[in-house]
């Protein structure tokens, strides 16, 4: 049956590049000819609702494109089955992927079409630009929403506490010696999904940066390091104090990401260092998230200084071997434009603000989208690091848990996590490495 | 092999000369034969396998190589983590092959005596081989926890309580053996049981007849004429222990930290990590140490098995 | 006196293998059958309310049934990688049994490699793609035929040790040769062995997911083990469709065990220890 459609599909194209030839290459789809569009998008819930809610959307308009969504698992094994279909010349038309440092490794200058200056991209903020560019070219449009990568609290605890979201270091510690002689849990931790460890040290990059605004430039010509430089190193210092302090709850280590969201949701715990990205899907379950849960960002040690580190929206990218770029093109504006996001909005509730220019904030928003909104607003907030530099260490995450865990002391850890870094700026052959 | 050449051929008729017996054998085992296995073998693995082994000496992101000689190898031997990952590998084979070895034995010794459920029983240590790894390892994550764990709860009943087995470094690996040894001490089981069953009947009356215990049984009969399978079982589940990965990777990850990494984990992160010239690099390295490992003790258990 | 032991031995032996091999398995259903609020708990207790069949038509519905066109895929992808592999390991274990030399030694060091070199992902893509199998069904075929002949072809050669040469040459004056010879005295004589083969390898491509993900890609080729992700994701998962999912992907194998238990024994006595 595959190979059936497989080479209909083909014929099909074949047929309709024979047909926009025979008009002298007129780029806008002839109008009656049905062009059947693949996304492969990642198999989370929140993933596969935004992804429907657009196309379902996008098609009313639109009866000749038909949009068909594959599915792909997320993580790891997701990024190679991406890298191997692109490699291979086997991508669907568009896909869903990261935007930022995972995106340099997809060689987009080889492998995707090019979207500079194209109206697709009109209504796509400016500062958004940058984390989906490579080599002074665009490729991707922004889907779902922003996000912030800090600290999730439950505003019950804090009210039956008494306690006020903290500014500085200082106050966050002696907030969770009052939620620990309160008998619950000071800071969640889930170390058996081991990327949940590395908040501490990547939400802290706003820190890092109002201390050092050349970090990131320094960081990725090799001039800047981790271990040398103190501002940097805090987010490993910070890991390591929650641990000897004996904020973190029991079992940390083979605790995972949903019964760490569970604990926060239903009180047991105040604190979990996480992204704001992972509530909404948890609303079915627990409506009480959308207002229980707020956020802060990693507190410094300036109480003027603070604020929050972001994470930029995923985008949806195109592959270069797509057959038909012109109606790809015409459901990508569709998703970069305020119907797009307002369709992504009834499906999921956003987790921060979308990079689409017009593009609001419900009034209902969830309370960590309205967090998140307040920093942005009195300008307060950095990207995270892998938004500004290509260079990001694999073994981030099994350092973090090892430092985290006072297996590492966090000294060491920022040294390994340098020497991981120089591994794999090497194997990307970045210059200067 | 060698043991073909001396054995008598009665139905051959008068002997023949050397070389009718050779177009003989051409006639009867035509290479042919290896026709369809190896052009699939070859095409799909081999092929592939030798591209893979010259990637290892670039760097390679999939979109395009760069020839860097041995770099790769040099990086791989510079890694961390390495030597943790060597010392658990080892500990990971021998722990599991030799666990696998002596319930195994125990089992099957159990499974062949005149037990009334021994049907049911068989069904029921196999049962675990048929399950995949990752549902296997899914559900043992989740018995494992402390407190709300079911391993922990009957452990309180001794008094033991508490203990995080796969978020503690000094028992994640650990664990991850025991729960290997649950999924796969039911094939070394059946192979013994089989090997047992081949045991001749009358040595076990010879031991009866000179009025030998079970235990007599056990160490004269059963122990030494049960060798072969002890060969194969420590064959399997030594190969599978030095390559040994899913399991690590759906319950432990390698962690916490690295406390748990084995060679495997350490190049599967390195390719998720799209090092694809570095990960192969490592292959090729946990061939080369698997070979020297596996093909020394296949020769020595081969000779043992002949003479 | 000696019936009493008997009996406390096999009741000792029933209550440690059911405590020790059944409960992980009565965790799983336990849990397939809870609310999903209450399989989060990922605990052993009774569930408190009993969506059987909410799960499993959520399970069997989820994204467009995928799940029965998983069946399908992966009955077709086990049937034909388990049929080829048989056959095309029984005719080479025979001749690499039968006949030492230069190639039989060749042969011999191919198979423990395969058995011991990992498959690399990417050229065999690209191998492929060149071949136009890349994302066809038969194409996954021969990936799980090439890298499950190793081990068959071992299972095999172990059991034709066992088979006197006698036999071949009593065939031969009757005038049969080469294929007559293997496929009409030769193989029959396999069956206990070709079992075990059949079963172990059935096993082993049922259960496998990383070598569908990769070269047959996309929803409508997904393979039973592959759904297991539509359950379990990075950020939150669904405790009881995945644990449901679980039990209804591992009712195939069990069904296939409980009818040829005997005989994979069978198999292994004559095959896998002699050699």
């Amino acid at each position: 049956m595959k190979t059936f459609h497989g080479r209909l599909g083909a014929a099909l194209a074949a047929l309709a590049l024979a047909t926009t030839a025979a008009c002298g290459g007129d780029p806008a789809p002839a109008a009656g000819e049905p062009v059947t569009l693949t996304f492969l998008v990642d198999n989370s819930e929140t993933t596969l609702a935004t992804a429907k809610a657009v196309v379902d959307a996008f098609q009313p308009a639109n009866p000749d494109i038909k949009i068909e969504i594959e599915t792909r698992p997320q993580g790891t094994e997701g990024d190679n089955v991406v890298k191997t279909r692109l490699s291979t010349g086997d991508m669907t038309d568009m896909f869903w992927y990261n935007s930022g440092s995972l995106l340099q490794a997809l060689n987009p200058a080889q492998s995707m079409a090019d979207l500079t200056g194209d109206p697709a991209l009109a209504n796509v903020q400016d500062s958004y630009l940058s984390v989906v560019t490579q080599g002074g070219k665009a490729y991707g449009v922004p889907i779902s929403t922003a996000g912030g990568g800090g600290i999730l609290y439950n505003r019950k605890v804090y009210a039956d506490l008494g306690l006020q979201p903290p500014k500085t270091w200082a106050e966050f510690t002696a907030n969770n010696e009052k939620v620990k002689a309160a008998g619950l849990t000071p800071v969640i931790s889930t170390f058996k999904d081991t990327w949940t460890s590395q908040l501490f040290v990547l939400g802290d990059f706003y820190n890092v940066h109002t201390a050092l605004p050349n970090f990131a430039a320094d960081y990725t010509a090799n001039k800047a390091k981790y271990a040398a430089t103190p501002a940097a190193m805090t987010g490993f210092q910070r890991l390591a104090d929650v641990h000897q302090k004996g904020f973190l709850n029991k079992g940390f280590g083979s605790a995972t990401l949903d019964e760490g969201l569970r604990m926060l949701v239903e009180g047991k715990g105040a604190h979990y260092p996480m992204l704001s990205f992972l509530l909404p899907p948890l609303l079915k379950d627990y409506p009480q998230v959308a207002t229980d849960i707020g956020f802060f960002g990693i507190p410094g040690d300036d109480p003027a200084r603070n604020g929050a580190t972001i994470w930029e929206p995923a985008a949806v990218y195109v592959a270069r071997s797509t057959e038909h770029l012109a109606a790809v093109k015409k459901f990508l504006a569709f998703v970069a434009s305020p119907a797009g996001t307002d369709a992504q909005t009834k499906a999921v509730a956003p987790a921060g603000p979308y990079r689409v220019k017009g593009s609001k904030l419900p009034e209902d928003a969830i309370q960590v989208a309205k967090d998140l909104q307040a920093y942005i607003d009195r300008d307060a907030t950095a990207p995270a690091l892998e938004f500004l530099s290509p260079v990001k260490g694999p073994a981030l995450e099994q350092i973090t848990v090892a430092v985290g865990s006072g297996l590492t002391p966090a000294a060491e850890g920022a040294a390994q996590y340098d020497q991981d870094v120089a591994k794999q700026a090497k194997q990307l052959g970045l210059a200067g490495w | 092999m060698t043991k073909q050449d001396t054995r008598p051929r009665p139905k051959a008729g008068p002997a023949e000369p050397d070389r009718p017996q050779r177009r003989k054998a051409a006639a009867a085992y035509p290479y042919a034969f290896y026709l369809p296995a190896g052009i699939v073998y070859v095409v799909i693995f081999l092929i592939p396998t030798v591209m893979a082994f010259y990637f290892s000496l670039t760097r390679w992101t999939l979109f395009d190589s760069t020839f860097v000689g041995l770099e790769n190898f040099a990086d791989f031997f510079a890694e961390q983590n390495l030597s943790i990952g060597f010392r658990n590998t080892l500990v990971y084979a021998v722990l599991t092959s030799g666990l696998k070895v002596v319930l195994g034995m125990l089992l099957g010794v159990l499974l062949t005596s005149r037990l009334r459920l021994r049907g049911f029983l068989r069904s029921v240590v196999f049962f675990p081989v048929l399950v995949s790894t990752v549902a296997v390892g899914i559900t043992f994550s989740v018995l494992l926890k402390p407190d709300t764990g079911l391993v922990d709860r009957a452990l309180a009943l001794v008094g033991v309580s508490g203990h995080d087995w796969l978020g503690d470094a000094t028992t994640a690996l650990l664990s991850v053996a025991l729960v290997d040894v649950w999924k796969g001490v039911g094939l070394a089981t059946v192979i013994y049981i089989a090997g047992i069953l081949s045991i001749p009947p009358d040595y076990y009356q010879a031991v009866e007849v000179d009025g030998g215990t079970a235990w007599h049984r056990f160490r004269h009969v059963t122990l030494p004429l049960s060798r072969p399978a002890t060969y194969s079982v420590i064959i399997l589940s030594f190969i599978g222990g030095l390559r040994s990965f899913d399991l690590i990777w759906t319950m432990t990850r390698g962690g916490p930290g690295f406390t748990s990494d084995v060679i495997a984990s350490i190049i599967y992160k390195q390719y998720q990590a799209g090092f694809y010239g570095l990960s192969t690099a490592g292959n090729v390295m946990l061939f080369l140490v698997v070979s020297a490992i596996v093909i020394p003790l296949s020769w020595f258990l081969g000779r043992r098995e002949i003479a | 006196m000696r019936t009493f032991r008997r009996v406390t031995a096999e009741v000792v032996a029933l209550v440690v293998a059911g405590v020790v091999f059944l409960i992980p398995f009565s965790f799983m259903l336990l849990t397939a059958v809870k609310d999903s609020v209450q399989a989060a708990e990922l605990d052993f207790s009774w569930p408190t309310s009993w969506p059987i069949v909410a799960n499993i038509a959520e399970v069997v519905s989820a994204r467009d049934y995928v799940l029965l066109r998983a069946y399908l895929n992966t009955t077709v992808l086990t049937v034909g990688s388990v049929a080829i592999t048989v056959v095309f390991a029984a005719m080479a274990a025979f001749v690499l049994q039968r006949r030492a030399g230069r190639i039989g030694a060749l042969a011999n060091f191919l198979v423990l490699s395969g058995l011991i070199i990992p498959p690399a992902i990417v050229p065999t893509i690209w191998l492929l793609q060149a071949l136009g199998l890349f994302k066809t069904m038969p194409g996954l075929i021969l990936v799980e035929v090439a890298f499950g002949l190793s081990f068959a072809v071992l299972l095999f050669r172990a059991f034709i040790a066992g088979i006197p040469r006698e036999l071949d040459e009593a065939a031969m004056i009757d005038g049969c040769t080469g294929l007559s010879l293997f496929f009409r005295v030769i193989f029959p004589l396999l069956r206990p062995v070709t079992i075990t083969v059949i079963l172990t390898m059935s096993v082993t491509v049922f259960n496998d997911f990383v070598n569908p993900l990769y070269f047959l890609p996309g929803d409508e080729n997904a393979t039973v083990q592959v759904t297991l992700y539509n359950f379990q994701s990075q950020y939150s998962t669904e405790w009881n469709l995945l644990f449901m999912d679980i039990v209804l992907i591992t009712i195939p194998p069990l069904l296939a065990f409980v009818f040829f238990n005997r005989k994979i024994v069978a198999g292994m006595t004559a095959g896998a220890v002699k050699g």
